[in-house]
C-alpha cells in the first residue's frame, strides 16, 4: 500500500514546510470553506431543534375537524345551515377510516374559544373549559407539572376531576399552595384538581389558562348530550393525513346530507402541513448549506491547486533529476496528489475544529433564549463524513492538475533550466 | 554494451528545423571509458541525452546491452533508465533538502527497494566515494567536489551498466575536477562502462577513448593512451 511508504509522506512533508507561510496561506480559502459549510449546517440543526421545541408534544400526523355552515343546498336543505357533530360520528369514523389511530372528541364550555368564571375560595379566573377524552395526550401532549393527566378511569365514571393550566393554577392558588385535591367552582359545580400542566412547548392551541375535565363528566355536569364541537384525530404514520383527512369528511357530508362540492361545511386543519413545510424548509435550508460550502470549497481546492502548479514550477529541475533516477510519471503524479490532499485535510480538519467551536459558542450564546427558534445547533456524523469525502475527492480531481503539469515536464528539458 | 547505428536527430525551431545529429554510428564495449569531446553545438549533449533515454532519436537504432531502445513510452523509459544508467551531471543536481545519504538512496528508491536495505547500500556507496561521515550532511554543506562525489555514488549505486557524466568537472576548479576523475578511474577501474562529455582536453584526455563531434558527425575516434588523475592529485 503505498500510502504507507514513509518516505513519500516525508517528502510530502518537507515539500509543503519549505514555505511554510505560503502553505498557510493556501490553506485558507478550504478552512473558511468548512467553517462555512459547518456553520451553515450546525445553523440549520439548530433551526431544525428549535422549531421541534415549539412544535414540542404535537403529534406531527395530526388533524383537527370541526363544523361550519354549508354553502351549498343539497338534499333539500338550504344553505347556511350550522354542522353539528355528535358522538355517533366517532364510532363510525373509527370504524370505517382505517387510518385513524385515534380520535379524541373535544368540546369547550360556552363555545370555541369561550372564556368561563371559575372560582376558588374568593379567587376567580376567566378560563376556557374542555371537556376532553384521555386520548387528546396522545395528540396534544401536556406537560405535567403536578398531579396527572386525566385517565380512562376517570372518563368511565365520570369523575368531577380536572386538570388546569399554570395560568388558571396561579390565578386560583396562592403560590407554594398544592392544587392537587383542592376544589374548584366551574358554573356552581365543584371539581377536584388531579393536575397542573404547562405549555409543551411554545405553541399550544389551549393555552395555559384552561380547565380539563373528563368528557363524560362535561356532559353529565353541563347538559352537552351528544355533542361534540370538535375532534382531534391522530393518523397512524403509515398514512398521509390528507387522504385520511378527505376520507372523513367524505363520511361526514353524507351522513349530514352535505353536498360533496361544498368545501366549506366541514373546517379542517392538517396538523402535518406544517411539518411537511417545515421539513422541506429545512431541507431546503440544508440543500442551500451544501450549495454554498461546496462551491466555496471548490474555490478553496482550486488555490490549493494553483499553489501546487506554482511549486511544480519551482520543482522543475528537481522532478527532472528524479525522472533521470527513474521515478515513473505514476510516481511523481502521486506524490502531488498527495500534497493536495494533505493540504486539504489539514486545512479541512482546521476548519472543522473552528467551526465546531463557534457553533458552541453560537450555542452558548443564542440558543436556549426562549423567542429564538434555535437549539443545540450541531453537526451530524453523516454530514462531516460527507463533507469530508466530497472534499478529498475534490482535491484528488483538482490536484490532477498540478500533477499531470508535472509529468508534462520532460526530465530533459526540466534539467536544460538552470 | 552500446551500438548505435545511422543516428538522426532534429529540433524543430518554429519552422525551421535544426538536424543536430547526422548519421552518428559508434559503439562502447564494456568496460570503456570514453570522452566524448567537441565545441558547443556540436551535438555532443544531444547524444548523450539520447544514450541517457532522456530523448528520443529520428532515425536509425540504438541497442544497450542487447536491448533495443526504442518507442519507449515514459514509464517504461524511466525503469530502463533506473536498470541501466546512472546519470552524473555538471550542476550536480543533488536533492537540497535531502542529505547525502538519501541523495544518493533515491535510484534503489525507485527501485522499490526496502528503506533499511536502501540505507546500507547507500552508506557502501559513499564510503566508496570516501564521503562516508558526510552521510547527514546537506548539500549545501558540502563543497563543490564533494557534491560530485555524492552525485557520483548516486549514480553507481543502482549498479547501472553505462555511467553517463555530462561536464562532470565542468563546474570545479582543476585540483578538485583531477579529484573526480580519479575517482571516475578507479570505478571504471572496476570494470564500469563510463562515457564522459567534455570539451576540456586535460579531462578527455584521462579517458581510454576520445570521441570528437563536429556539427553533428563524428569527426574522430580514436584509443588514447591514459593519463592517471591521480598523479596530480
Amino acid at each position: 500500500m503505498w500510502l504507507l511508504d514513509i518516505d513519500l509522506w516525508r517528502e510530502v512533508i518537507s515539500t509543503l514546510t519549505k514555505n511554510v507561510l505560503r502553505t498557510v496561506l493556501t490553506t485558507l480559502g478550504v478552512i473558511f470553506s468548512i467553517i462555512i459549510l459547518i456553520m451553515l449546517l450546525g445553523s440549520t440543526t439548530g433551526m431544525i431543534n428549535g422549531f421541534s421545541r415549539v412544535f414540542a408534544g404535537k403529534a406531527s400526523n395530526s388533524l383537527f375537524v370541526w363544523g361550519q355552515t354549508t354553502s351549498v343546498p343539497y338534499n333539500g336543505f338550504e344553505r347556511g345551515r350550522r354542522v353539528k357533530y355528535e358522538m355517533d360520528d366517532i364510532t363510525m369514523l373509527k370504524s370505517q377510516v382505517k387510518e385513524i389511530e385515534a380520535i379524541a372528541p373535544r368540546i369547550e364550555l360556552g363555545g370555541f374559544q369561550q372564556t368561563v368564571t371559575v372560582k376558588r375560595a374568593g379567587n376567580t379566573s376567566g378560563s376556557r373549559v374542555f371537556g376532553d377524552f384521555a386520548s387528546i395526550d396522545k395528540i396534544n401532549r401536556k406537560k405535567i407539572i403536578e398531579g396527572r393527566f386525566i385517565n380512562k378511569n376517570d372518563i368511565n365514571q365520570s369523575k368531577k376531576v380536572c386538570v388546569i393550566g399554570l395560568e388558571t393554577y396561579e390565578l386560583l392558588f396562592k403560590p407554594g399552595i398544592s392544587a392537587v385535591g383542592k376544589e374548584i367552582n366551574i358554573n356552581n359545580i365543584y371539581f377536584t384538581v388531579v393536575g397542573v400542566y404547562e405549555k409543551n412547548g411554545d405553541f399550544d392551541f389551549d393555552g395555559e389558562n384552561a380547565v380539563i375535565i373528563p368528557f363524560t363528566a362535561f356532559q353529565k355536569s353541563f347538559n352537552s348530550g351528544d355533542r361534540v364541537d370538535w375532534m382531534a384525530i391522530l393518523i397512524d404514520s403509515k398514512y398521509t393525513v390528507a387522504k385520511a383527512e378527505g376520507q372523513i369528511k367524505e363520511l361526514l357530508k353524507r351522513k349530514y346530507d352535505i353536498s360533496p362540492k361544498d368545501t366549506r361545511a366541514i373546517g379542517s386543519f392538517d396538523f402535518s402541513q406544517i411539518f411537511t413545510a417545515l421539513s422541506a424548509f429545512t431541507t431546503v435550508l440544508q440543500g442551500f448549506a451544501f450549495f454554498v460550502g461546496i462551491f466555496t470549497m471548490l474555490a478553496g481546492v482550486i488555490a490549493i491547486s494553483n499553489i501546487l502548479l506554482i511549486t511544480v514550477k519551482e520543482r522543475t529541475k528537481e522532478i527532472g533529476v528524479r525522472r533521470a533516477l527513474g521515478a515513473t510519471p505514476k510516481i511523481i503524479k502521486r506524490q502531488i496528489i498527495l500534497e493536495s490532499i494533505v493540504l486539504t485535510t489539514i486545512a479541512g480538519v482546521i476548519g472543522f475544529i473552528i467551526a465546531v467551536g463557534m457553533l458552541y459558542y453560537l450555542n452558548t450564546e443564542v440558543a436556549g433564549k426562549s423567542d429564538v427558534p434555535f437549539v443545540n445547533p450541531t453537526v451530524s456524523m453523516t454530514q462531516v463524513v460527507i463533507s469530508f469525502t466530497l472534499m478529498t475527492i475534490l482535491s484528488i480531481l483538482i490536484g490532477l492538475i498540478p500533477a499531470k503539469r508535472a509529468v508534462k515536464i520532460k526530465p530533459i528539458e526540466a534539467l536544460r533550466e538552470d | 554494451m552500446i551500438e548505435i547505428k545511422n543516428l538522426h536527430k532534429s529540433y524543430k525551431m518554429g519552422s525551421n528545423s535544426l538536424h543536430v545529429l547526422k548519421g552518428i554510428d559508434f559503439s562502447v564495449e564494456e568496460g570503456e571509458l570514453v570522452a566524448i569531446m567537441g565545441s558547443s553545438g556540436s551535438g555532443k549533449s544531444t547524444l548523450l541525452n539520447i544514450l541517457g533515454m532522456l530523448d528520443e532519436l529520428d532515425e536509425g537504432s540504438y541497442d544497450l546491452d542487447g536491448v533495443p531502445i526504442k518507442n519507449l513510452n515514459e514509464t517504461k523509459a524511466a525503469n530502463y533508465r533506473n536498470k541501466f544508467l546512472g546519470f552524473v551531471f555538471q550542476s550536480f543536481n543533488l536533492i537540497n533538502y535531502k542529505n547525502a545519504m538519501e541523495n544518493v538512496a533515491l535510484p534503489l528508491y525507485y527501485q522499490k527497494m526496502v528503506r533499511k536495505e536502501r540505507q546500507e547500500k547507500a552508506l557502501k556507496y559513499l564510503d566508496q566515494v570516501g564521503l562516508k561521515e558526510w552521510a547527514t550532511h546537506l548539500p549545501s554543506e558540502l563543497s563543490g567536489g564533494q557534491k560530485q562525489r555524492v552525485a557520483i555514488a548516486r549514480a553507481m549505486v543502482g549498479e547501472p551498466k553505462v555511467l553517463l557524466a555530462d561536464e562532470p568537472t565542468g563546474a570545479l576548479d582543476s585540483k578538485t575536477s583531477y579529484e573526480v576523475m580519479d575517482l571516475i578511474q578507479k570505478i571504471n577501474d572496476k570494470g564500469n562502462t563510463i562515457l564522459i562529455v567534455t570539451h576540456e582536453s586535460d579531462i578527455a584526455d584521462m579517458c581510454k577513448r576520445i570521441v570528437h563531434l563536429k556539427d553533428g558527425v563524428i569527426l574522430e575516434d580514436k584509443k588514447v593512451e591514459q593519463v592517471r588523475a591521480s598523479e596530480y592529485v
